[in-house]
């Protein structure tokens, strides 16, 4: 291997705000020719803004990238992509309608001196890639077709084909199998021969042995640090990753009773695209009155299915007895998951929870709009007065109860939604990332809001990728990889080391 | 304060359209402004009207309904059919007779059933409600065109022919009927937990069927008073001509989006107002009436309407721009 390669490119200072979370302070990283720099960090530290940003999907607000050098300014990412710069998005960006060979040259397809399409020589060179990333279907299949896996080669022979120099890959082996990510290694090692440099976000540490030169962990939008991977020890990582900043939160210590409000046995869910496959596995707990139960997990644990499938939103696909209160609950829809005292604060707040074309008001009284009516009709006032007590009990700051829902922050858009679902008299709260995207304060306010809610005697299911988080507002922690469980902790029990252990796949758990 | 500006003008954009053509008609015509021609202009849009309350309940749930012009020919057609010929059942060796009032409980029976079976394919079979309605628009012109034998159904009686010639307390029928109408359904968008639902439906599917909201019900509801209302608007433009046309309704569908879309309402659905559309129907029927008596040939109404409608998007696009 070469020793240091060359700097193709340097972050400095790179800052970036969204609305109401500041996703990156300061951010400087530096990637050298021919050397794969992994990224770490848990979810939500700021990685995949980090490498948005140089890719150049959207500017920073501060701070600048040079390229061999030079300082350089995207607006777009076909501006990055002119700077030799490809990236491999997490989600797939593919078209799946066209081709596998369109799809690998969509917007740079190879043209006839007439000025249309070369389709002879676009399949052409879209075979050599396909045969040398070893994925085995012909160039003419539409994308649409191919399983989730090969979608993700395409994408990586997309981004392979044009002229990279810096190549940015975000958990590139988290839909593939063991066989494709083989092939992946020996393409990124060829790469690495080329002079590529290589940025690589990943949770799956036991890959960096075999592949990686650098880490740079991130937490909470900043970089902690960096080294040679030679130099730090998995120890090291997992503590730069989890940090030693917990703010040690004094909580509530009454004992839950001992009344179970929920009990779910063997809850199991089938890959829908997979046969034999599952996304969570005979998965089973009980919650009791006024307990908080932290379910933990990283990417792909099968966190969110869990709490959809409880949810009914998987219908029959989803096996497993569920009671609620003692009683067996058939839980079809959400809306029998509703009638059965369930209620869901679901992670993407903008896609899932909230309408935002309506108001504070409207938002948080959908759930129950049968308790404001007066003779049949919804009675302006009956529905304020219905909905101002949560509103008022979780301190949301709105100018009015008129305002649209979409100029609150998103702790206060939150909180609009966890007042929805309080006004429904719910027996057991499942929250998905209670805080994904909220600043520091307003967590805090959340947090708090979960104890204050435990104290009522509601039952509470928080997932949870932040470390930090599981451990502030959990009773009990139950620790899921790969959709099976594999770990519960009291909080007595519980320390961040345990609990990742207990999550990473189980090839690794023996070197930490 | 330029954001309070901004909302005020994306608020009563509608309204200042439709004051300032009202001024520019007046000036232009003596003829305009007068009680006669003020009650002229709301019977010609009471059918366009009717269609366009339902269309803004579709529209709202983020659907699109290309069928209400065919539904309004058939509802008219049978209604009249019943009322002039009866019912025949050969194998019972029976006719039936039926009266206005079974006439046109029939009529509106129709609509309704077409405006179900809409609402079905869109939700038993995943349909996109463009396809759905574009099937029920063949549907409905070619069983009109299998009633009638291609030919009008004339003579019903000036019974049936009150609903559309009539005149009560000094108002028109059909502005009676349309005008309860605008009543009934501003108070159902505003005030019952169904309007609000459609609001939900429209404005984030997803999330609606995630705080439990019965989303199917929801929009075979929308679907199926869209055909009731096509019916209403049947029954009217039947009597008033005394005459069912094969042809009636032709390309009704759009001037009825046109006239949702003028009012403000977003055709990507959960924004908007059935008083909107009172509005948009209005300015629609201004600009008819007026450039009417303008002498203004019929060739370049239609004309200046299509760029009354860009207009009233582009404001709408550019007042309500996000961030």
């Amino acid at each position: 291997m070469t020793d240091t390669g060359e700097v193709v490119l340097e972050a400095r200072g790179i800052s970036k705000s969204f609305p109401g979370v500041k996703a990156l302070d300061g951010v400087g990283l530096t990637l050298r020719s021919g050397r794969l720099t992994a990224l770490l960090g848990e979810n939500g530290a700021g990685k995949s803004t980090l490498m948005n940003v140089i890719a150049g999907v959207f500017p920073p607000d501060a701070g600048e990238l040079l390229v061999a050098g030079r300082p350089v300014r995207f607006t777009s990412p076909r501006q990055a992509q002119d700077h030799g710069i490809a990236m491999i998005f997490q989600e797939l960006n593919l078209v799946p309608g066209l081709t596998v060979a369109e799809n690998i040259y969509l917007g740079r397809e190879p043209l006839r001196r007439s000025g249309l399409i070369d389709c002879a020589a676009l399949n052409r060179n879209a075979a050599a890639w396909l045969q040398r990333l070893d994925l085995d279907v012909p160039p003419t299949t539409p994308v649409g077709r191919l399983r989730v896996g090969q979608q993700q080669v395409v994408e990586i022979a997309k981004a392979l084909a044009g002229e990279v120099r810096i190549l940015v890959m975000d958990e590139p082996t988290s839909a593939i199998t063991e066989r494709e990510t083989e092939v992946l290694f020996q393409r990124i090692a060829d790469l690495k021969q080329q002079g590529v440099a290589i940025a690589y976000i990943t949770h799956k540490l036991d890959e960096l042995a075999r592949i990686g030169d650098d880490a740079a962990v991130m937490r909470d939008g900043r970089m902690i640090g960096s080294a040679p991977l030679s130099e730090l020890s998995q120890a090291d990582i997992v503590r730069m990753m989890v940090g030693h900043d917990l703010n040690e939160r004094s909580r509530r210590t009454a004992p839950a009773t001992d009344d179970e409000v929920l009990r779910v046995e063997q809850l199991t869910l089938r890959h829908p695209g997979r046969p034999g496959d599952f996304l969570v596995y005979r998965v089973s707990f009980r919650v009791r009155r006024g307990e908080v139960l932290g379910i933990f997990g990283l990417m792909g644990a099968g966190r969110t299915e869990l709490l959809e499938c409880l949810f009914g939103l998987y219908g029959r696909a989803c096996s497993g007895d569920v009671f609620i209160g003692g009683r067996l609950a058939v839980l079809r829809s959400p809306a029998d998951a509703i009638s059965h005292g369930l209620a869901l604060a679901p992670e993407d707040r903008k896609r899932d929870g909230l309408i935002l074309s309506m108001s504070v008001a409207e938002n948080s009284s959908l759930a129950s709009l049968d308790r404001a009516e007066r003779l049949g009709l919804i009675h302006g006032r009956a529905e304020r007065e219905h909905v101002q007590g949560w509103l008022e009990r979780f301190r949301v700051k709105t100018p009015s109860l008129r305002q649209r829902i979409r100029n609150l922050s998103g702790g206060n858009q939150q909180k609009v939604i966890l007042a929805k679902w309080l006004a429904t008299s719910p027996k057991v709260l499942l929250l998905d990332e209670p805080t994904r995207g909220i600043d520091i304060q307003a967590k805090n306010e959340v947090y708090a809001l979960i104890d204050e809610l435990t104290s009522d005697g509601l039952g509470i299911v928080a997932v949870s990728s932040e470390l930090p988080e599981i451990l502030a507002v959990s009773d009990r922690i139950l620790v899921l990889c790969e959709g099976r469980p594999t770990a519960e902790f009291t909080r007595a029990e519980a320390t961040e080391e345990k609990i990742l252990r207990a999550a990473l796949p189980r090839k690794l758990a023996s070197l930490c | 304060m330029l954001k309070t500006h901004r909302e005020l003008l994306a608020r009563f954009q509608s309204l200042i359209a439709l004051a300032l053509m009202v001024l520019a008609m007046s000036l232009l015509s003596d003829k305009f402004l007068t009680p006669e021609n003020g009650w002229n202009i709301l019977r010609q849009i009471s059918v366009n009207l009717c269609l366009s309350i339902g269309m803004t309940l579709i529209i709202l749930a983020a659907g699109i309904d290309l069928s209400v012009g065919a539904i309004l020919a058939l509802s008219g057609a049978v209604a009249a059919g019943l009322l002039k010929n009866g019912l025949v059942l050969s194998p019972l060796a029976v006719q039936l007779q039926f009266t206005v009032f079974g006439a046109i409980v029939a009529g509106l029976l129709v609509g309704t059933a077409a405006g179900s079976f809409n609402g079905l394919m869109i939700t038993r079979f995943r349909l996109p409600p463009f396809v759905a309605t574009l099937g029920m628009f063949s549907i409905a012109r070619g069983l009109t065109m299998l009633w009638t034998g291609g030919f009008p159904i004339t003579g019903l009686g000036s019974e049936f022919g009150f609903l559309g010639t009539g005149v009560l307390l000094g108002i028109p029928m059909p502005v009676w009927i349309s005008g309860t109408l605008v009543g009934v359904f501003v108070v159902l968008t505003r005030k019952t937990r169904f309007g609000r639902y459609i609001y939900a439906v429209g404005g984030n599917e997803r999330a609606a069927m995630l705080t439990g909201l019965p989303v199917d019900r929801i929009k075979l509801g929308v679907y199926t008073l869209g055909g009731l209302l096509a019916g209403a608007a049947g029954l009217i433009v039947t009597a008033r001509l005394d005459s069912a046309q094969p042809n009636a309704g032709l390309g009704y569908e759009l001037d009825s989006i046109a006239a949702v879309v003028i009012g403000g309402t977003s055709l990507s659905g959960g924004r908007g107002s059935v008083v909107g559309t009172v509005l948009g129907c209005l300015i629609i029927g201004v600009l008819n009436n007026g450039l009417f008596l303008l002498d203004v040939s019929p060739f370049w109404q239609q004309v200046v309407k299509g760029f009354v409608i860009l207009a009233a998007v582009a404001v709408d696009k550019m007042s309500s721009r996000e961030v």
